[in-house]
């Protein structure tokens, strides 16, 4: 065909025909980036060990991607970093001192049961990473739930045991939590930059809020989940939250502590599993905030994010089912009108 | 009618063909409640046995005498009668499994399996071959149980018939009910495996 022809020869396809240079690995290597301030306080606090369970946990996800895909006989696709970035939160969703079976099988739980069993990425119901933790959670709960004492040095070896800050004011109350950390601004202090124990990629709130911000500012989320979860969070521990009555709680401790900054930014705002339209996922961060807060103060256990988050995974598909978009260019029929 | 079997065929039918619990997928409450160990599978399977074969039995009997319509309370009286007769003999002579198992036991009244037998196979079929088609479906759901348990109590438990065998923390999911659908729907899949690999089959769901 001559010049004049192939210039007048429409391509004909279907949708999308819009692109945009956005790819899934793009995507989850800048979440892996923003994941990198709270993950370097992380390892800050709590030294050597920290650096082994994120690694054990990293390698083991995508090893058992691509294991996996091998054996299944799929295109082998650990370079889109979804399996890296599942390891990488799992990892710092643990205590840092967990023996090293518990990050191994913890990513063979997220990456094959989780996510390969049910279709791949993009089929998976929960958020691969809180399914592994919850496993281990509840298989070795002893092991789970001892804490490291942090240390500002980067040798913490043989570091001693302590209990997180939200463990203390479940079981001893919020007087003993004062004796622990002196006042109250010293609490917020350390609870903001991470000297306080906890899971290793959790404790560091101002650098996970960096992390948070940086996705937000760059689009990759949006203010919806992370503003209605948290919102939701510090109301109800004004609201609840204190032994003297209603309206005495202290809603900074609850928005500092424990994994809300790690869960709220970064794990409920994940494509997958949570809702694709906007009121839905207005909905979907109440929802999380409010099992959270349910947890906390009348649960068993002293955090709740990662079991609010997994409940509401679930209502997923039934949110974007019930608050429908309105199709483009749509008119409003009344129905009257529709009789 | 359907053409005969040989009792090989029929006992190794129960087994691996129309296995109660893998390919079938049906009774899976007891598969989950009571293989929290072997032992309790292992009791529970032999009760199981039991009540297959003496219903068939009896239902393959009396087909002829039961008029069509009244045949579902029919059956459901003799499974009730088979089932209290091994209550109360496990309630004599194996006292201490039936402290754990003694509920399910009873209600093995209600199981799926063996009413769906009774009603597809002995209410058509003559004594000798109802009897081998109990004794096959209850060979493979103790088979099936006891697999079962077998993966739940030593992961869960480290432990093989209460004795313990690895001596390092074991996996406290497996022993919950969680763990059990996790172990049924591993062995389901073992199963479809070997079924679409060696026998050319089509696997449990059939497409």
């Amino acid at each position: 065909m001559d010049a004049t022809e192939k210039e007048h020869s429409f391509i004909v396809s279907s949708s999308p025909h819009v692109r945009s240079g956005e790819t899934t690995s793009r995507i989850m290597w800048t979440v892996s980036l923003s994941l990198l301030p709270a993950l370097l306080m992380g390892f800050y606090f709590f030294g050597p060990k920290a650096i082994l369970v994120t690694a054990l946990s990293i390698i083991s996800a995508v090893a058992s991607e691509y294991i996996f895909e091998k054996i299944s006989g799929k295109k082998a696709a650990i370079s889109d970093g979804s399996s890296f970035l599942t390891g990488l939160l799992l990892g710092m969703n643990l205590p840092p001192s967990v023996p090293f079976y518990i990050p191994v099988i913890g990513s063979i739980v997220a990456v094959v049961i989780t996510k390969q069993l049910f279709g791949g990425l993009g089929f998976n119901i929960f958020n691969p990473a809180l399914i592994g933790r919850a496993f281990v959670l509840i298989s070795w709960p002893r092991a789970m739930t001892t804490w490291m004492a942090p240390t500002a040095a980067f040798v913490a070896l043989d570091a001693k045991t302590t209990a997180t800050p939200l463990g203390i004011l479940k079981e001893e109350g919020m007087g003993h939590l004062m004796e622990v950390f002196g006042s109250k601004i010293n609490l917020y202090t350390e609870l903001l930059l991470g000297h306080s124990a906890g899971s290793l990629g959790e404790v560091s709130a101002i650098a996970l809020i960096v992390g948070g911000v940086f996705l937000l500012v760059r689009g990759y989320i949006t203010w919806h989940i992370p503003f209605s979860f948290l919102g939701t969070v510090a109301l109800l521990a004004w609201v609840f939250g204190g032994k003297a009555g209603l309206f005495t709680g202290d809603p900074i401790i609850h928005l500092l502590s424990g994994g809300l900054m790690l869960g709220a930014f970064f794990m409920a705002t994940d494509y997958v599993t949570s809702p694709s339209v906007r009121k839905g996922q207005i909905i979907f961060g109440i929802g999380c905030g409010a099992i959270t807060m349910l947890i906390r103060l009348k649960g068993g256990f002293p955090e709740g994010v990662m079991f609010a988050i997994l409940l509401m995974n679930c209502f997923s598909p039934l949110i974007d089912r019930s608050v429908t978009r309105k199709p483009f260019g749509a008119i409003k029929v009344n129905k009257e009108q529709k009789k | 009618m359907i053409k005969q079997r040989s009792n090989w065929e029929l006992i190794k039918n129960g087994i691996f063909g129309e296995n109660t619990i893998f390919r079938m997928a049906i009774s899976l409450c007891p598969s989950i409640a009571v293989t929290t160990g072997i032992r309790n599978a292992f009791y529970m399977g032999i009760a199981v046995i039991f009540v297959q074969v003496m219903v068939n039995v009896s239902v393959s009997a009396i087909r002829k005498i039961i008029h069509p319509r009244i045949r579902i309370p029919i059956f459901m009286l003799i499974i009730a009668g088979w089932v209290s007769v091994i209550d109360m003999t496990m309630a004599a002579f194996a006292r201490p499994a039936y402290k754990e198992i003694g509920l399910y036991i009873q209600l093995i009244v209600a199981f799926a399996s063996i009413f769906a037998r009774a009603e597809v196979f002995a209410s058509k079929n003559k004594m000798t071959s109802s009897a081998m088609d109990g004794l096959g479906m209850g060979i493979g759901f103790l088979v099936a149980l006891v697999l079962i348990g077998f993966f739940r109590e030593l992961l869960g438990k480290g432990a093989l018939w209460g004795m313990p065998i690895i001596h390092s923390k074991p996996m406290l999911i497996m022993i919950m009910p969680t763990g059990g659908f996790f172990a049924v729907g591993f062995l389901m899949a073992f199963f479809n495996w070997i079924d679409i690999k060696f026998f050319g089959g089509k696997g449990a769901s059939g497409v």
